[in-house]
């Protein structure tokens, strides 16, 4: 069989990630480099994998044309919950996570149960849990922070991996990341190419497929030199890694994935396709809380304490960071890997503003700005091809 | 003046170029109730919708000549202004609105400064609902706490409260049981008496003999005739020769070399209650059988029952306190969710592509698999992404879907293509019974062809095929045999020799007397 179809790669997916560098790139010219520095490029990191991780439960509550609301106070009634173990009952560190897993998997199966069972609508449901949650964080931590944590535990928010594989003052594991990085996206593309062809599928131009892999390889590289610069490859990055892993293979590799999807897409043709709307409702949502607790455990690592306003308005950044990363807003579409851009949009605005002098105030005004920019920008270009 | 108070003259209005309506006459005189009655898609809705101004002055030919004058109506509010008023089929009221509110929609009573005057609403609805026979009702409860049969009502007080002098009634009777469809028809009549001149669309012929003074049948877009009450016949056999007497042509491919081979799928004493409401039985004692490369049919009107018996066998998905036993392959299955259904080899091709059958801002690829991708494309949870595109790349060409690629969303196909899209979707999941309800609705003729060669495939592979259509040219174009169900009931089975037009409908006929006589 041959074929020799060739169609272009979709540039709808990549926009926004253009979007990323190009903003990143005009913060460097407005602060004078200070950006690109090793550490700032380490503190954005730090600063926004919880918003990453939050982003990636969202994306599967906007696939379904909801959102959760909760998820910050759940945030910090995970980090309360550590709090509490580690300082008055004096647990051991696992306990402590585990059991602040637990109280995030509990919330979120919390609001599944009202959402897919009583069929209480998730704006309202997620609204109660968002107070529900601030109240208890308040009530357990007695309006109090509560720390500081021992440095075992901080490790998980803001330690590094194997810090002392230097060579001079270069961290040797970032150099090796970034080496099996380039082979896994190299061989990947290989091997998505040969599937194309033993199949006689439609190939991508092949100076495209360059472009596109060399500016990925290109910003690993980047990115792993600045941090073997600094102090190395950090902890958090192996958890956002696996998360963002292993969701995307899930949302858009699997059946169970592919479902949600379709009930974002049209419910009732779900329901008639043979899909239980109801489980996938309450999954969702109960991963929501889930990855909250998973949230709320690196964010109180890297604060050191528990603090009851821990995780304020989150759940606004990640719901944010799903529509900047090209998601339906009724819900259907969208994509892991646009929502981690988005996220990283809204992390490298904030990065940038704070190095640039920019008050929060403004910040904020900015972002809001941004937003709907790119929400609006993003109907225009569908509306003129429908 | 003349004694009519609306004459429609020679009205011709075309979709795309497709004749809808072609020169058709309807004259209704002062003061009466006229009937208009056709086969579904005949052209009486249009007919009323070109007279409404829901067709504006310019889209269609002819004249509309309305108390002597012509008129020329750009919309709905115009028409409305002459008196003209017409209630449609679904009900136009808000329901959690009281009935006052309801009564005066659009039309609010206010005081000079535009500011609701709450007691003349309340007085005047209560003035309004006396006329329609509802003196007793308390207009400030919610709508929805009312049955079916008031809301009707409520839809015509509306209407008077408008000042109106035409009312035209589409289907008034189609959702409620015997009782209220002679109370709402004495209405009428009572409104006659009040000198209100009325038009009204119905099916149940005997509803129509009963209140009609003069009766205009049409057909395919034309005026077949004007009866007059007390001049010409007004039986039923009369009128549904005037509604069905029409030439058939070749428009169904032929099936050959099917074996028929045994009973695979069977219902019996299939009982179902309506989802809102469990003391209103919807299907009453449904018994049916299909054999292995079987087309049947189930006949019926609008409201009838068939799609509500689809989707009640088809896991549940609609009714409560649903009894009966479903035999699939010579076993007996319970069948408690859709999954069940599919597990077990039946499909359902719903009726409303667009709702229930297909993600239009999906691909068609992932819409083909959407229904079979756990149990065929799929090995421990993960979707094996290429024998998809292969599967949807087959039937995309075996079932002739025209579209760019596979890759295109469903929602820029035409109606004709997506259907394609949901029967392959069906087809996918290797079903050995389809259920396909109105397969080619809103779709044109050529599409209409290619879907009846697609039904022919699937006898020929030896699927029980049940098809649930309007139309009675396509259930006797297609069908091997056909059981005709009314008001939920099944009013009688006929065999491939015996269907006919006059034969369906007078079994139609002979059930609604059954009924009323009871």
């Amino acid at each position: 069989m041959k074929n020799n179809k060739t169609v272009n790669l979709d540039m709808k997916q990549y926009g926004m990630f253009i979007v990323l560098i190009a903003v990143f790139l005009i913060f460097a010219v407005m602060t004078g480099g200070k950006n690109l520095s090793p550490a700032n490029i380490n503190n954005l990191i730090l600063q926004n994998s919880y918003v990453v991780i939050l982003a990636t439960g969202m994306l599967l509550c906007v696939l379904t044309g909801n959102v959760d609301l909760g998820v910050g106070s759940v945030v910090a009634l995970c980090g309360a919950t550590v709090g509490v173990l580690l300082i008055d009952v004096k647990a051991s560190i696992p306990v402590a996570i585990l059991v602040a897993l637990l109280v995030g998997l509990l919330c979120g199966m919390f609001s599944g149960f009202f959402i897919a069972v009583m069929g209480v609508p998730p704006f309202i449901v997620t609204l109660a849990t968002m107070l529900m949650g601030r109240g208890a964080t308040y009530t357990i931590l007695q309006a109090q922070t509560k720390g500081p944590f021992s440095p075992d535990y901080n490790y998980i928010g803001a330690g590094f991996v194997l810090p002392n594989m230097k060579a001079g003052n270069f961290n040797i594991l970032c150099v090796i990341v970034a080496i099996v990085a380039t082979v896994v996206i190299i061989f990947g593309e290989v091997r998505g190419v040969a599937t194309k062809k033993k199949y006689g599928f439609a190939q991508n131009p092949l100076w495209q497929l360059v472009i596109k892999d060399g500016i990925f390889i290109f910003l690993v590289w980047f990115v792993m030199i600045k941090l073997g610069q600094y102090s190395g490859f950090p902890f958090v990055l192996v958890i956002m890694g696996c998360i963002v892993g292993i969701y995307g293979f899930v949302t858009s590799k699997t059946v169970a994935g592919r479902q949600i999807y379709a009930l974002g897409g049209n419910r009732k043709a779900a329901q008639l396709s043979g899909i239980k709307t109801d489980r996938v409702f309450f999954w969702v949502y109960t991963n929501m809380g889930f990855l909250a607790g998973v949230a709320g455990v690196v964010l109180s690592a890297r604060n050191g304490s528990a603090t009851p306003k821990a995780g304020d308005q989150f759940e606004m950044d990640a719901i944010a960071s799903c529509y900047l990363g090209g998601a339906a807003v009724a819900g259907g579409a969208g994509t892991i890997f646009g929502a981690v851009i988005g996220a990283f949009i809204m992390g490298v605005l904030n990065n940038g503003m704070s190095l640039y002098g920019w008050s929060t105030d403004i910040q904020k005004i900015v972002k809001g700005a941004v937003l709907l920019l790119a929400v609006t920008a993003d109907l225009m270009s569908k509306r003129k091809k429908g | 003046m003349s004694d009519y108070i609306l004459e429609m003259n020679h009205i011709t209005k075309e979709f795309s170029g497709v004749k809808a309506l072609s020169d058709v006459n309807l004259k209704v005189k002062q003061g009466e109730i006229h009937g208009l009655c056709g086969e579904n898609g005949a052209g009486k809705s249009t007919l009323m919708n070109v007279l409404s101004g829901v067709y504006p002055y310019g889209t269609y030919s002819g004249d509309i000549v309305y108390k002597g004058e012509v008129c020329k109506f750009k919309d709905l509010k115009e028409s409305e202004a002459k008196g003209i008023v017409i209630i449609h089929q679904e009900l136009a009221l808000s329901p959690l609105l009281s009935v006052a509110e309801n009564v005066f929609i659009g039309n609010e009573q206010t005081n000079i400064k535009g500011v609701i005057d709450w007691t003349e609403t309340r007085r005047r609805a209560q003035e309004m609902l006396a006329k329609v026979g509802l003196e007793h009702e308390d207009v400030n409860v919610p709508v929805n706490s009312l049955g079916v049969g008031k809301q009707q009502l409520i839809e015509i007080a509306k209407a008077m409260a408008k000042k109106v002098d035409l009312l035209i009634l589409d289907e008034p009777t189609a959702a409620l049981n015997d009782e209220e469809s002679r109370k709402l028809l004495d209405i009428m009549l009572e409104l006659k008496r009040q000198g209100v001149t009325s038009i009204i669309i119905s099916h149940k012929l005997n509803e129509l003999e009963y209140v009609c003074d003069g009766l205009t049948i049409i057909r395919d877009g034309h005026t077949i005739e004007t009866l007059t009450k007390g001049v010409d016949d007004f039986s039923e056999d009369r009128v549904i020769k005037g509604m069905v007497g029409r030439e058939m042509t070749n428009r169904y491919p032929a099936r050959e070399g099917v074996k028929v081979g045994d009973v695979i799928f069977e219902v019996k004493d299939w009982n179902v209650f309506h989802p809102d409401d469990a003391e209103r039985q919807m299907l009453k004692n449904i018994n049916i059988k299909v054999r292995a490369g079987e087309v049947v049919g189930l006949a019926g009107l609008m409201g009838a029952g068939r799609t509500e018996f689809a989707m009640s066998v088809f896991g549940k998905s609609y009714g409560q306190k649903i009894s009966g036993i479903v035999k699939i392959n010579g076993k007996e299955v319970v069948l408690n969710s859709v999954k069940d259904a599919i597990d077990n080899k039946l499909a359902y091709v719903s009726e409303d592509r667009k709702t229930y059958g297909l993600v239009l801002i999906d691909d068609i690829k992932h819409n083909m698999t959407m229904a079979a991708l756990r149990k065929f494309f799929s090995k421990h949870g993960v979707v094996n992404a290429n024998d998809e595109i292969l599967s949807a790349d087959e039937y995309m060409g075996r079932i002739k879907v025209k579209a760019n690629s596979i890759e295109q969303a469903v929602g820029s196909l035409s109606g004709g293509n997506q259907q394609k899209v949901v029967l392959a979707k069906w087809m996918l999941t290797q079903p050995d019974v389809l259920i396909l309800d109105e397969p080619t609705r809103g779709i044109d003729v050529g599409a209409k062809y290619e879907i009846y060669c697609v039904i022919n495939d699937l006898a020929k592979a030896g699927k029980a095929v049940i098809v649930i259509s309007s139309e009675m040219q396509e259930i006797i174009g297609t069908c091997d045999r056909v059981y005709v169900i009314n008001e939920g009931e099944l009013a009688g089975e006929l065999s491939k020799e015996e269907i006919t037009q006059e034969k369906i409908m007078s079994c139609i006929m002979a059930h609604n007397r059954a009924n009323a006589q009871q």
